[in-house]
């Protein structure tokens, strides 16, 4: 909302500066964009005298001019305008000047061998209009020497405020100085509207079809008007506030939009056939509207209709064909009320924007409804002359009067702020509420134009913005008495210590699109319609991600893209199975590319680092896994790892029968949907753990931890080298070992592992070492052996492994 | 047996301590130990040869070959320390690495936490200190959480407030959205939790929108309290103790502002002093400028009653703020996209390494 510092004089007596009022209504809750003075940065300019204007000698079009400054001696200054001459009265710059249309200061240059000491401006120099056919010319009683801007009355700084939802009566200049004043900042000009008496009936009769969205229609005509540009005032002002006039007809209909927050339509009686009727638009009508623009319009959308058909679209903007134009004579002037949802609508749908749909969407003073189109009728008789007939009235202006029982102390009670009932109870009436009552619970009727105002709560809102947020005391507000325990739970807890586990090990985390293109999305287990973006910003942000290894590979490869091959990333954040909440759950993923090791990547001195494996991603996933408490000794690793993986060469984490997670090489063909294969010799390896799925710990009944046993006995270590098929886990071979005696043995470790010559094609070696801890006494020999002995048989048992010759 | 007369025990003595001293090595200083000290040694002959004295001549050549015996040892073993240390001097001089070579990379300092993680870090830290839990849910919310149950009528203008990102419409008509705000977490909080209720909601939102200061998706922190006699005054003092904690000044003065959202009432937007006037910083505390940060309010007795809070018992306030955009300005980032690139370059630099953990204690930067 824009208006300029002296419209809002007109509303609001009193004396003050630009500063208070920009102060005033931050203050208040109409906070200020922005202040434009056009005349701060026109300063410079002043109104000069063409002593002369005489050819060049050395170019046709350019006159060398003597000017006038009201400084002393004439100024030389060489002019390219046509329209240069003596005699004539312009706008002088002189040299060290700031040319805002051409984003130039001034020098003193010498054109074609002519010195010349300043400028004779055009308006668009000035930034004043579009103007540059010529410089200004200025009538003769334009003083010399003066300033031009103050001359014209340019010196009027434009203010802009952003007027929150609620608040349609700011909606208007009037509105805004009655905030003002109830502030304290000047005194509130009453409009006196005098109505207009009609002379003749309405020949135009309006009916409401019973589902129209219209509560009120009011009508007249002013016939006999003579129409044409509006006088210099009123095409000024609202030039000021960026609108461009049109006629005086409509310009008053803006005026009045303007300074009264109450949008009017008019018609050309002319162009209209017959009476008028507001109902639902006919699925297949049209309207050519007056941006110029034809819409298509449905039965959810209300417009005014004559015979021929839709004349005006209810609320948002009017047609085309009946608008008013320099040939009206007989002017058809609207005042409506309209439901405000159904405007919302139809703008919406339509993609219509405009002064009026902006205000009736959020309502408008219904009270006004007749007194505006007073003002309307008054402006139109001043301007264009004419005969006003009598109003005709569809439907029934509402009755909004509510009251709500407002206890005074419920506002020191919600905001801590002490004011006093007197002073309250002025505050409401200073803003145009009545108020029964002054102390205690007082009995508050909110004016017609607050329709925002719903209950007690709003109330104390309008006290403590008139009187002052500053007075609200800051009050300490100490912590409960209840015991320091963590206000994080399990997986808040997982979440911020796996991240860090992570980041340790050399990933850096990324923070990536929660949407990926439908492709990846399909690639990668989800892309059900279900999760496809209604509304997508972009055709390749269009679906909810199903994992985050799409967004992370393809970060990893932008890096790539830009020299740093070498990437290791990392991110947990949401990922979508469904669209329940339930479906949502934490994932914690990482990729590693190319030769990001954990020990270190790309060449070194002490030995090139090689490319990363599955087991980078493996260790990865299990610092995870530690670093959120998981029993990690109790996870199950099998091969069946999602379609996303290399087939060979990735598995899948279990606890119980619930899926944890996966890790491995990616699968080629995943990467070339991502656009990420590369040459092939940069490999992509990577994990995913849901951490919703890990069990939350068992409730510990003390924070003691359970007591350390040393052994007093020196562990004893046996190693085994087992053949065994090469289908087979090695992992199984270390389950069974380790199954054997779960008290004894307490560790088994893979230290070889081989396949080649001196084992059978099919087969492999693994080499397992054993440790045995004894607790009660030294093993003996025999007792070693025959643990020995079991342990191969078991191994022998469960896996079909030999031990090596 | 005759005796013998005893040979010159101070020549045999000179003899062996010059051949000690000039030993090169172990062997050769073994080599003069057995040759004295030996079975069959110079020395041990001497000794033995007393069995065969009288008592009177033993009485004297027992103790000087005695002595002898015990010197001779004596330097036999310094001087195979000083072998010892000077050959263990020789291998080390061969054992020589250029200490200047670089190592490789340690991961911890190479790892990085984005800079939202942090901060989300840092809240947490402050606003557990007050007595905060936090609170989260799930980004696809309905309708009624994100809306209905926050006072935004249907078809009201506020709902334009956010550009909001819809899911297919269901066969029931009604369709999901991305959260526009973390307020639905309040709305869940309320619900399923009595109050008294203290608790932060961090977490991604999203809305419709995309330049160079709004990106599609962004992070919010919200805060609620729900309390018999929490007041806006309160939550002045909660803001401004979190603003020097986060902010690390002493002092940091704010200016509230009356404003409008649906959820709240009355409602405020916050602005902090502070200084612009140094290109590409903002320094808090001190200056002539305003900042908006936050938007707050008292929870609207719509909201509470939707959530099955009787407003004549309970009230309470809440607040929300942008966590990209306090950490561009508590670290300086230039650029709200750049957060949401992964440039290993950008990430690095913003980053955090993972044991710079924030602590009050520790001033949550340092």
């Amino acid at each position: 909302m824009k208006f300029t510092l002296s419209w809002l004089r007109e509303h609001l007596s009193g004396d003050y500066t630009l500063d208070d009022v920009t102060g005033a209504l931050n203050r208040i809750g109409l906070e200020v964009e922005g202040v434009e003075d056009k005349a701060a940065k026109l300063r410079g300019f002043s109104i000069a005298y063409v002593v002369s204007a005489v050819q060049h000698p050395n170019a046709d079009k350019l006159r060398v001019c003597m000017v006038d400054t009201g400084a002393g001696e004439p100024v030389q200054v060489v002019c390219g305008a046509p329209n240069a001459r003596t005699g004539m009265k312009s706008v002088f710059s002189p040299p060290g000047t700031y040319i805002p249309g051409k984003d130039m200061t001034l020098g003193i240059g010498t054109i074609r061998g002519v010195e010349s000491r300043g400028m004779l401006c055009s308006a668009a120099e000035l930034e004043l209009s579009e103007d540059h056919d010529g410089i200004l010319d200025l009538p003769e009683d334009a003083p010399v020497g003066a300033t031009y801007v103050d001359w014209i009355g340019l010196d009027d700084p434009v203010i802009e405020i952003a007027v929150t939802p609620n608040r349609a009566d700011a909606l208007g200049v009037h509105g805004i100085a009655r905030d003002l004043a109830a502030a304290g900042l000047g005194t509130l000009v009453e409009d006196a509207i005098a109505p207009v008496a009609g002379s003749f009936p309405c020949p135009v009769s309006v009916t409401i079809a019973a589902d129209a969205p219209c509560p009120a229609f009011a009508l007249r005509l002013v016939r006999g008007v003579k129409n044409g540009p509006s006088p210099d005032w009123l095409q000024a002002k609202l030039r000021a506030v960026g609108l461009r006039p049109i006629n005086a007809l409509v310009d008053v209909t803006n005026l009045l939009t303007l300074d009264q927050n109450r949008p009017l339509h008019v018609f050309d009686a002319a162009k209209v056939q017959g009476s008028l009727v507001v109902r639902r638009a006919i699925a297949g009508e049209s309207l050519l509207a007056l941006d110029g623009k034809t819409y298509a319009l449905d039965e959810t959308m209300c417009v005014i209709a004559d015979d021929k058909g839709v004349e005006s679209l209810a609320g948002v903007m009017g047609g085309e064909e009946s608008g008013c134009d320099e040939g009206t004579v007989d002017v058809l002037v609207e005042s409506a009320l309209w439901e405000p949802i159904n405007i919302a609508q139809t703008g919406r749908k339509l993609g219509l924007n405009s002064d009026a749909r902006f205000r009736f969407e959020r309502g408008i003073d219904p009270a006004f409804t007749l007194p505006g189109l007073e003002m309307a009728t008054r402006l139109i008789l001043d301007l264009c002359g004419g005969e006003a007939s009598q109003v005709t009235l569809a439907g029934a202006i509402p009755d909004t009067t509510r009251v709500i029982d407002f206890p005074l102390d419920l506002t020191e009670k919600l905001t801590g702020l002490v004011a006093n009932e007197e002073e309250q109870v002025a505050i409401l009436r200073r803003l145009g509420f009545t108020v029964e009552g002054n102390v205690g619970t007082v009995r508050v009727t909110p004016p017609s134009w607050r329709g925002d105002i719903e209950g007690k709560a709003d109330l104390v809102e309008e006290v403590i913005r008139i009187a002052g947020l500053d007075r609200v005391p800051s009050t300490p507000f100490p912590r409960d008495e209840t015991a320091r325990k963590s206000v994080l739970t399990t997986l808040q807890l997982r979440t911020r210590k796996g991240k860090r586990a992570l980041a340790a090990r050399g990933l850096v985390e990324a923070v990536t699109w929660s949407f990926v293109p439908k492709a990846q999305a399909e690639a990668f287990g989800g892309g059900q319609p279900a999760l496809a973006l209604a509304n997508p910003i972009a055709a390749d942000l269009s679906d909810m991600r199903p994992s985050l290894l799409p967004g992370l590979v393809r970060s990893a490869q932008a890096n790539a893209d830009r020299g740093q091959g070498d990437v290791a990333l990392f991110e947990v954040g949401q990922v979508f199975k469904g669209d329940r909440p339930q479906d949502q759950f934490i994932a914690a993923t990482g990729v590693r590319r190319a030769t990001a090791k954990p020990t270190g990547a790309g060449r070194h001195w002490s030995g090139k680092a090689g490319v990363v494996d599955a087991f980078d991603a493996k260790a990865d996933a299990l610092a995870l896994l530690a670093a959120c408490g998981a029993p990690v000794a109790n996870l199950q690793i099998s091969t069946d790892a999602p379609a996303w993986f290399h087939p060979g060469r990735s598995g899948t984490f279990r606890l119980g029968p619930n899926v944890i997670g996966h890790f491995g090489e990616l699968h080629p063909a995943a990467l070339e949907t991502l656009d990420a294969a590369g040459d092939g010799k940069s490999p992509l390896v990577g994990f995913e753990i849901l951490l919703d799925r890990i069990p939350e710990p068992k409730a510990k009944p003390t924070r003691v931890k359970p007591l350390l046993e040393l052994s007093a006995f020196q562990p004893v270590e046996r190693d085994f080298a087992f053949v065994v098929a090469r289908g087979v886990s090695a992992g199984d071979l270390v389950k069974a070992a380790a199954g054997v005696d779960r008290k004894l043995i307490t560790g088994v470790n893979v230290f070889d592992l081989y396949e080649g010559p001196g084992v059978d094609a099919d087969k492999k070696s693994v080499a397992l070492s054993v440790t045995l801890q004894p607790r009660e006494k030294t093993l003996t020999d025999a007792e070693i052996d025959a643990v020995a002995g079991r342990i191969v048989a078991e191994v022998t048992k469960k896996t079909g492994a030999t031990l090596r010759g | 047996m005759p005796v013998a007369a005893l040979p010159d025990l101070d020549a045999l003595e000179r003899e062996l301590t010059a051949g000690i001293a000039g030993a090169a090595d172990e062997p050769a200083l073994e080599a003069i130990r057995v040759a004295a000290l030996g079975k069959k040694g110079s020395v041990s002959e001497l000794l033995k040869s007393l069995g065969g004295m009288s008592p009177e001549e033993r009485k004297s050549a027992g103790p000087a070959i005695n002595g002898l015996r015990d010197r001779l040892n004596e330097a036999l073993g310094a001087r195979r320390t000083e072998l010892k240390s000077a050959a263990l001097a020789r291998r080390l001089e061969t054992e020589r690495v250029d200490v200047t070579l670089p190592v490789r990379e340690t991961p911890t300092e190479t790892g990085r936490l984005h800079p939202i993680s942090q901060v989300i870090d840092e809240l947490t830290a402050i606003f557990a200190d007050m007595g905060f839990a936090v609170a989260e849910g799930p980004d696809i919310e309905d309708d009624f959480h994100n809306f209905t149950a926050l006072n935004f009528p249907e078809g009201h203008p506020a709902r334009e407030m956010h550009d909001t990102f819809y899911l297919p419409t269901r066969e029931d008509g009604s369709r999901l959205v991305l959260r526009t705000h973390t307020s639905p977490v309040q709305v869940r909080t309320m619900m399923s939790k009595k109050p008294p209720i203290r608790v932060i909601c961090p977490g991604r939102t999203y809305r419709s929108d995309s330049d160079q200061t709004h990106t599609p998706m962004f992070h919010q922190v919200e805060g609620l309290v729900i309390d018999k006699g929490a007041t806006l005054g309160h939550l002045k003092w909660i803001l401004e103790e979190f603003c020097k904690a986060f902010f690390e000044v002493d002092n940091v003065k704010m200016r509230f502002r009356p404003s409008f959202f649906p959820f709240t009432e009355p409602s405020m937007e916050v602005d902090i002093q502070c200084d612009r006037s140094r290109p590409g910083e903002i320094r808090f505390g001190e200056g002539t400028d305003w900042l908006e940060i936050l938007g707050c309010g008292m929870v609207h007795p719509n909201v509470l009653r939707k959530c099955g809070l009787d407003p004549d018992e309970y009230q309470g306030f809440a607040w929300g703020m942008g966590i990209d955009r306090i950490a561009m300005l508590k670290y300086g980032m230039p650029d709200l996209r750049a957060f949401f690139e992964a440039d290993v370059r950008w990430l690095s630099h913003y980053g955090f390494r993972p044991l710079d953990f924030p602590t009050l204690a520790g001033g949550l930067s340092s």
